[in-house]
């Protein structure tokens, strides 16, 4: 997340580029084919910022943005012939169709991911297309409306379309610097890095996904409804084409994805090239315009994946020197108001499960587990390898339906809830192999947890230095996740985890893989959670540990529950010793026990 | 049903004799993407070029002419196979290893996608160069065979189409002998499985790698020199076949080699029985409907199994 003197800078630079491009357009070009190729390059960009909505910053990408951008220009070139539409009408309306186009791909297609997602998304133009075709659109003319051409958008001077595609321009621009600088932009880019840890910190990733490719497509359908006035010429296949959504996406990767300027670089280097080219020899070489993008992103991708953008700027910031505290750093937590919450330890039943069994297959993971915690202590859950431990954890926190049984939270049935709305309700969860969000910083890291409780996104920023302060971890706020020892790492997720202030914390493997020493401060953590009245709930294999620390033992061993009570009492239990050593040992214990 | 038992049988029947030949092409592209998990978008551009290979070699430059109007466009597509499978060696030689196997970290900006998108981008460059070398008028390769049909009861089968239909049968089953029961074949299942593994016993991963694409494409090369007996083409032809394929490989289950010759088979099935109830220029779009529908029900395909974990 930018700070505001950053995007002001940036508000001055879309503000320098738009005067750039008039003056470039009503002072330096003569030759309306000049024109026409800037309006081309601007438009191209407006497509390749929609593309970089979605894709840039959640990390989904889609080979079929010429699907939104095919149905712009046909709503606008079948309004304009049937209706005698002006696209002055037309286009912002094409916004609805694009939003709406996308909200119904989204559906479906946000169950996939990865390369389906992409496939999928490859699919959707290219079926369109065969329809239009069907439909007899085969070729669509723009009628010319020369009793009241400004009325239809239709200009003598192509200066006039220069102004719409600039203004059109700036919108995607100032669009993309607020996603990028609002939770809008850090909950894609947590998706993009970790959608499981996003998840569970709270983020409603299906919401944020939607609204981006909402987003993505309604901008999209208007650059390709500005478009169909330009060419005033639209046939299925150069609007639904291959070509568009490659296009989108080359662009963006070229310039830099994920940035706010990648895909304009990319259209101001590549555009004129490969119009420039197709002019000067489309005749003799036809498709040399679908040559020049192939070879560009070939070039790109092996030369400097990261795009032209990245690859600048680290160039000149030397890579930028690391680690500067915050500026403004709250002297220490106090001016942070505590957020209202339940009373403490009432004694009351936080987390009840009735129950609860699911399979894998053949394997039965977990089998009629019951178990109730009364709120404010620290429980642990131990057992062998494979006894289901984790499992359990994923069917509380919402990763995984169990096959039977409820769950109850705070008075509240939370069963077959999604992963964030378990968090809402304060559940906050860290994993047995931390999930962070590798390249971003710690303190945004922690952010991304705060925005559940945070109104606004200043309060989620003083939210997380506070939880980064209880943790001990302040210091390292500006360090990149990426760079992490893992007892930082865990610290930095455990800050994540209770910056909204969760009732009951799930803690999975927390000690795991820490050294004597580092152990103590982690500890130290813990038990401060529950002194504040926070459930505390652990999987733990350092038995010396658990003992030490919790008020009461579970043990699980083949998905059931084995055994429970105080852990003196539990490590002597014969089952408990028989699931971890064997029944030989079970028996040698348990006849002095008598 | 607005459609006879005749009709019902002769879409039937068209839609094996083609599915096969879809068949033999979701081989090509199912032993890429089973070797090396790279979903190649250039698949249906080498097919394009393996029918212009076909093309050339018997009424362009008249080599195979000697073999006369029967034999000869069959060997042209056999020989369509080498010639693509030297491209497709020489293009992984110098870009796709880049991206893929065992050497490449994944790319920076385009995260997994990094090789997704270098074969988007070779497919524009063969597509459109493709179109500066070939031109854009469609053609075919002529047998006499093309215009002849069997007939079986009231039903009309196209003889080009029985020839293709046999010969993909008969180089399918050589494939899945090869990938089965020879050790290069198994090495190049191995490399797929668990490329990290196989370095360590010894497979050499971006050796298994290129022959896998280079075999890949040039399967799919020949399938592409057998369409090209009953079907006129033009450079940007490779995208009709890009989903045709995708759809049979993901039907049968991607990752198995033979769940793609019964997947590449029943698309070529589905889109001729479209025909029978859906008006001809949306045969396509039945096939993306297929493709969804498998990709959201089971995307593990009908052969394949679902391995990925909470």
């Amino acid at each position: 997340m930018r700070t505001r003197a950053e995007a002001n800078r940036q508000r001055w630079a879309i503000l320098g580029v738009a005067v750039a491009v008039l003056v470039l357009s009503f002072v330096l070009l003569k030759s309306a084919y000049y024109q026409l190729v800037l309006t081309q390059v601007l438009l191209w960009a407006v497509l390749s910022l929609a593309w970089n909505i979605l894709c840039g910053y959640s990390g989904y990408f889609s080979f079929g943005h010429a699907g939104f951008w095919g149905l712009g220009a046909y709503t606008v070139a079948l309004g304009m012939m049937y209706f005698d539409l002006s696209p002055w009408i037309s286009i912002p309306f094409c916004a609805l169709v694009g939003a709406a186009a996308g909200a119904i791909i989204g559906y479906p297609t946000f169950r996939l991911r990865g390369h389906y997602f992409a496939l999928a998304m490859l699919a959707y133009p290219l079926a369109t297309l065969y329809v239009f075709q069907w439909l007899g659109y085969q070729e669509l003319t723009l009628p010319m409306k020369r009793e009241a051409p400004l009325l239809y958008m239709q200009f003598e001077d192509p200066r006039g379309y220069v102004v719409l595609a600039l203004g059109l321009l700036v919108v995607a621009l100032l669009i993309s610097l607020k996603v990028e600088n609002s939770r809008f932009g850090m909950s894609l880019m947590a998706i993009k890095q970790n959608e499981p840890a996003a998840e569970a910190a709270g983020i409603n990733t299906w919401r944020w996904k939607m609204l981006a490719l909402m987003l993505s497509g309604a901008l999209a359908a208007v650059a390709g409804g500005l478009y169909a006035v330009i060419l005033l010429v639209v046939t299925p296949e150069t609007v639904f084409g291959m070509l568009v959504s490659a296009q989108a996406l080359i662009l963006a990767l070229f310039g830099g994805v994920g940035s706010l300027w990648g895909p304009v670089i990319g259209a101001v280097v590549l555009v004129p090239l490969a119009e420039g080219l197709n002019a000067e020899l489309g005749d003799v070489l036809p498709g040399i315009q679908g040559v020049v993008y192939g070879v560009a992103i070939i070039a790109i991708i092996l030369l400097a994946p990261e795009g032209v953008y990245w690859r600048v700027l680290d160039r000149f910031s030397k890579r930028a020197p690391a680690a500067t505290p915050p500026a403004q750093m709250p002297a220490r937590a106090t001016n942070i108001a505590p957020l209202p919450r339940a009373p403490v330890s009432t004694g009351a039943d936080l987390l009840v499960l009735r129950d609860i069994g699911i399979s894998f297959g053949g394997l039965r993971a977990l089998d009629g587990i019951d178990l109730t915690l009364p709120e404010g202590g620290l429980y642990g859950i131990i057992g062998p390898n494979g006894a289901g431990k984790t499992t359990l954890f994923n069917v509380i926190n919402g990763f995984l339906a169990s096959d039977s049984g409820a769950i109850t939270f705070a008075g509240e049935a939370i069963t077959g809830l999604r992963p964030n709305q378990v968090c809402r309700r304060g559940v906050g969860r860290t994993f047995q192999v931390v999930r962070a969000f590798p390249r971003m910083s710690v303190l945004e890291n922690v952010i991304v947890g705060a925005f559940i409780r945070a109104p606004t996104d200043a309060v989620a920023r003083d939210m997380a230095l506070a939880a980064l302060d209880r943790v001990g971890l302040v210091d390292q706020a500006e360090k990149i996740a990426g760079g992490l020892t893992t007892r930082e790492l865990r610290l930095m997720e455990l800050a994540r985890a209770l910056v909204p202030h969760p009732r009951l914390m799930l803690l999975d493997e927390t000690l795991a893989g820490l050294g004597h020493d580092d152990l103590g401060g982690i500890l130290g953590v813990i038990r401060q959670l529950r002194a504040e009245g926070i459930t505390v709930l652990i999987i733990e294999h350092t038995m010396h540990a658990m003992v030490q620390l919790v008020d009461h033992f579970t043990v699980l061993d083949h998905g059931r529950l084995i055994a429970t009570g105080r852990p003196q009492d539990v490590v002597r239990d014969s089952r408990v010793i028989e699931a971890y050593l064997g029944k030989k040992w079970s028996d040698r214990v348990a006849v002095p026990a008598k | 049903m607005p459609f006879s038992e005749v009709d019902f049988l002769q879409a039937l029947a068209a839609g094996i004799l083609v599915g096969s030949a879809y068949a033999l092409m979701c081989i090509g592209l199912g032993i890429i993407f089973g070797s090396m998990n790279v979903i190649n978008f250039a698949q249906g551009d080498f097919l394009m070029l393996g029918m212009y290979a076909a093309f050339y070699l018997t009424a362009g430059y008249g080599v195979l002419a000697f073999l006369g109007p029967y034999a000869g466009p069959i060997a042209a597509a056999f020989l369509a196979g080498p010639v693509v499978f030297a491209l497709g060696w020489v293009l992984h030689r110098f870009i796709v290893s880049r991206v893929t196997g065992a050497g490449a970290a994944q790319t920076v900006g385009a995260g997994a996608y990094g090789q997704i998108i270098v074969t988007l981008g070779i497919s524009l460059i063969l597509q459109n160069g493709g179109l500066i070398l070939f031109g854009s008028t469609p053609v075919g390769v002529r047998t006499p065979l093309s215009r002849q049909s069997w007939e079986i009861g009231d039903i009309l089968l196209n003889q080009a189409r029985v020839v293709s239909f046999l010969v993909a049968v008969t180089l399918a089953a050589g494939m899945y002998l090869f990938l089965s029961h020879t050790r290069l074949g198994k090495g190049l299942r191995a490399a797929a499985d668990n490329p990290q593994a196989a370095i360590y016993m010894g497979i050499e991963v971006d050796r298994a790698h290129r022959l896998a694409w280079s075999i890949g494409v040039g399967i799919t090369a020949i399938a592409g020199g057998l369409v090209a007996t009953f079907q006129t083409f033009q450079p940007y032809v490779g995208f009709d076949f890009v989903i045709v394929m995708y759809a049979g490989v993901v039907l049968g289950g991607l990752g198995s080699n033979f769940g793609a010759f019964w997947g590449g088979l029943l698309i070529g099935i589905v889109q001729q029985m479209s025909t029978l109830v859906l008006p001809y220029q949306l045969q396509n779009t039945a096939i993306f409907v297929v493709f969804l529908l498998i990709i959201f029900l089971r995307p593990q395909g009908i052969f394949g199994r679902l391995s990925e974990r909470a």
